[in-house]
């Protein structure tokens, strides 16, 4: 019975994903399921597949409810839709939900954006140690003790010398019986990856631009996190001069004033240069802005900084240029103009709105570096 | 199902013991319950099996793993837990959560009773295939031969067509007189109808006028003609026309009758929510309050049976509308209150304190639950001082401020709301009514309009869905505002145009 459930589950999951049946993609919906976790109440917005019925208009319907209030007054959040309101055992119409995992996010942004695994840059230098307690020994601390093992054997050697008694089971271990958890170490050879955000956020970038970037910065997080053990990732915002920042300020920091882009290469390249050495680490710097560089020797400086050090450690880098009202769009162009359209390692992007964003992390992404 | 499905299912020495006690105070209080075996399950199987409709095996479709997503999803988070299962089999099956507290169980078990005698007892359920347990499993061997066959997508795919269209049945087709069905079916034909013999040619013009005879002859014709017509009446059971005429293979004739058997089968718990989750509650309370419940469990029992009873604003819970119902009517018919004095009495002080002594409440519920279903339970014993006393109300979708509002408090509205949500399962009418519409093969569908319009885009799904099993253009005739219209659906596109 369980066997089966779990083939029809694994079933319908496939379904959600759009992996088997297409058809019946049209026919899901996104329901979501409120959960409390700790304090916070957290939603899981998940699909639910209805099958089509004759069934009258949704809206008009409306229905018998329960509770105070007067004629004209709105229901509640969280009132009945048609159609629900059961409980009990039998299942009806549920509002449905299917936990996606963040690993499952990735392979469907993966198949959706035919996006290629990537080939680390093949150094397996790095050596990860893990301790897994799976095995059983007779000797070992007490706080290793494995109560059930013991118990079984404390039994098994009662029942076989006959003390046992069904009538007054009780156990007595000795320390013979006595059994322990054991520990195996694993060693795994890993390819690590740091992925480097940079941000412009002078004046021109607006909080519409931010978001894209933000959401960019998600999906490309995502998908690097499918293909690498461990990850890190770093914040540089820059106007005319660059500083490291946490996450949470690299989204919501509005600054303003002029915008020297070089002045985050220069920190981009002092931080691979301190924590990451090439020969260990897959690097992945990500820099976003709108465009406006204060001047052209800035710009020749940036271009100076990208030729001479920061292609040569990075297995890839990503310009992703963000529309604005307000900016020229120069460095692109410029960056365009100096590495042409097929360089090897240098990614261009253009984002023009949020719409965009699928295409642009295709680009960045879709040569599987 | 064997019970060696489960380990350990059996319940403990001392559930046993709780489960004879509470079999005996069931059978005083007068329930008449199928032997009950009772399983105990973890909250795994339990889920699996709700996800089953209570059936351990079931045939494979995603749907069933869909339910069990959400299931042991809210289980996981704490939203919703499944106390027990019960099945409408002889003997029944009872699954009861292992993990329950004692207090829980008897409450559970209990409640299990009340199930059993409902099932055994109720008209509704009189049809019912008892053996269904074994029913279904023969279903999955079978639709998994055809899987192994045929294929699992084209299969699974058909199911899901079948599906679209399970709601397609007339559940009071089992309780209609075979014979009398037959006989409408063959008017009999008699060369002149109304013709009276006479020998005196002279009368015959007068005792059988030709204006008449012409007019019989016209009606004997459009009978004839009717009776060409298939089907000759507007026909509800719209799976059984297609299992006779449709061109199907025999997978497809297979599959598509399991669908309609299971269809059949669960109908009755559809049409008897309110009723069958009242009269266990009924009962557990009844059990409980009056015999099982030890003094430290009071605490317990409170806290489980007002979480079952509790009515969220808004929602209606068929355990509490169901329970209380029940309970008014048995306090109704122990006082008197009921019959053409108390109808007619004008005045409200000696209605609200009529008391005639007449304790007929008890028997009255036996009554109720053998004869009634949700439609004629609410239609008969909903009354306007229930509606007040627990806030019922109707509510609509206002397209001005988009959203949900209250719309009136009236008895009449909200039982007439009810009333219309609870016929039919809340779902359009929709009869077959031509098997040749056009002469050209194709399917007449007729949804006999009550007021709510059909929803276009489902309906054209739907259609998609028939139009796979009747292998021809399907056409539905309905109204849409006001006006009627026929709907096509030929060579995937759908038309709609006004007749």
């Amino acid at each position: 019975m369980i066997d089966n459930i779990k083939r029809d589950h694994s079933r319908f999951r496939s379904i959600v994903k759009g992996k088997i049946k297409q058809d019946l993609k049209k026919y899901v919906t996104h329901g979501e399921m409120i959960g409390r976790k700790g304090k916070d109440l957290v939603s899981i917005p998940l699909p639910q597949i209805e099958i089509p019925r004759f069934r009258f208009g949704e809206r008009e319907q409306g229905g018998v409810g329960q509770g105070d209030g007067k004629p004209g007054d709105p229901l509640a959040q969280g009132d009945p839709q048609p159609g629900e309101g059961e409980a009990g055992n039998q299942a009806g119409n549920h509002t449905l939900e299917v936990d996606l995992t963040l690993q499952e996010l990735a392979e469907i942004l993966g198949e959706q954006l035919e996006l290629p695994k990537i080939e680390p840059r093949g150094h397996n230098t790095l050596k990860s140690k893990t301790d897994k307690y799976t095995g059983i020994a007779s000797q070992g601390p007490s706080s290793l003790r494995h109560f059930k093992r013991t118990f079984r054997e404390t039994l098994r050697r009662q029942i076989s010398s006959g003390i046992y008694n069904p009538d007054k089971p009780v156990i007595i271990p000795i320390r013979r019986d006595m059994r322990y958890r054991s520990w195996k170490t694993d060693v795994r050879h890993e390819n690590n990856a740091v992925i480097i955000y940079m941000m412009d956020v002078s004046g021109s970038m607006g909080d519409e631009q931010k978001e894209i970037v933000r959401t960019e910065a998600f999906w490309i997080d995502t998908w690097l996190r499918s293909q690498y053990k461990g990850i890190e990732t770093r914040y540089i915002i820059h106007d005319a001069t660059a500083r490291e920042v946490d996450e949470d300020t690299f989204f919501k920091t509005r600054e303003s004033g002029g915008t020297l882009i070089s002045s985050a290469y220069k920190l981009c390249e002092k931080m691979i240069e301190t924590d990451y050495p090439p020969s260990d680490w897959n690097i992945y710097p990500f820099h976003f802005s709108d465009g406006d560089n204060w001047s052209g020797e800035d710009t020749r400086l940036c271009l100076d900084i990208l030729e001479k050090n920061l292609l040569r450690v990075c297995n890839v880098f990503c310009y992703g240029q963000v529309e604005s009202r307000y900016g020229s769009g120069q460095f692109y162009k410029d960056l365009r103009e100096h590495f042409g359209n097929q360089h090897q390692s240098v990614i261009l992007s253009k984002i023009e709105n949020k719409e965009g964003i699928l295409q642009s992390i295709k680009d960045f992404l879709g040569k599987g570096k | 199902m064997s019970s060696s499905e489960f380990m350990n299912s059996q319940l403990t020495p001392e559930l046993a013991k709780v489960r004879d006690q509470i079999k005996k105070y069931a059978e005083g209080y007068g329930l008449d319950c199928f032997e009950t075996i009772f399983e105990m399950v973890d909250h795994e199987q339990i889920n699996s099996l709700a996800a089953l409709g209570g059936f351990p095996v079931r045939y494979p479709h995603w749907r069933f793993g869909m339910d069990y997503d959400q299931l042991s999803k809210g289980y996981a988070w704490g939203l919703q837990k499944i106390y027990e299962m019960v099945i409408n089999t002889n003997p029944s099956y009872a699954y009861l959560m292992k993990s329950n507290n004692l207090v829980d169980q008897k409450t559970v078990i209990s409640h299990v009773y009340g199930h059993v005698d409902f099932f055994k007892n109720n008209y509704w359920f009189s049809k019912t295939n008892r053996k269904m347990l074994d029913t279904m499993a023969n279903h999955a061997v079978k639709i998994r031969d055809h899987m192994e066959r045929y294929g699992q997508d084209r299969v699974e795919n058909f199911i899901d067509q079948c599906l679209a269209i399970e709601t397609l049945i007339d559940p009071h087709l089992p309780f209609l007189n075979p014979k009398r069905r037959e006989s409408e079916d063959h008017p009999e034909a008699s060369a002149e109808p109304g013709r009276i013999k006479t020998d005196r040619q002279y009368m015959d013009q007068y005792m059988n006028p030709p204006e008449f005879m012409a007019e019989q002859r016209k009606k004997l014709e459009s009978q004839a003609q009717k009776s060409r017509k298939n089907p000759p009446e507007p026909q509800k059971d719209v799976l059984k026309f297609l299992l006779d005429y449709a061109p199907l293979e025999q997978w497809e004739h297979d599959v598509l009758s399991i669908v309609r058997d299971e269809a059949y089968y669960f109908a009755p718990q559809a049409q008897t929510k309110i009723m069958n989750e009242g009269w266990a509650s009924y009962w557990h309370s009844k059990i409980m309050t009056e015999k099982a419940l030890k003094d430290s469990e009071v605490i317990d029992f409170a806290d489980h049976h007002a979480g079952t009873m509790a009515m969220q604003p808004g929602q209606i819970n068929p355990y509490k509308v169901g329970v209380e119902l029940f309970r008014d009517i048995e306090d109704r018919w122990n006082r008197g209150k009921f019959g053409k004095d108390y109808e007619q009495c004008d005045d409200m002080v000696a209605k609200a304190k009529w008391n005639t002594q007449a304790s007929l409440g008890r028997q009255k519920i036996f009554e109720v639950r053998r004869v009634c279903n949700d439609v004629t339970f609410i239609d008969e014993y909903l009354t306007e001082e229930f509606v007040e006393r627990f806030k019922l109300y109707t509510y609509s979708f206002n397209r001005r401020t988009n959203q949900y509002e209250i719309a009136d408090r009236d008895f009449k509205k909200v039982k007439e709301k009810l009333l219309f949500q609870l016929t039919n399962r809340g779902q359009p009418f929709v009869y077959v009514t031509d098997g040749n519409f056009q002469n050209k093969g194709e399917l007449l569908l007729w949804h006999k309009h009550q007021g709510l319009d059909l929803d276009t885009r489902w309906s054209r799904e739907t259609m998609r869905a028939l139009c796979d099993v009747w292998k021809r253009p399907i056409n539905v005739e309905t109204e849409v505002d006001g006006q009627k219209k026929l709907f096509n659906y030929q060579n995937g596109e759908f038309t709609e145009k006004f007749v």
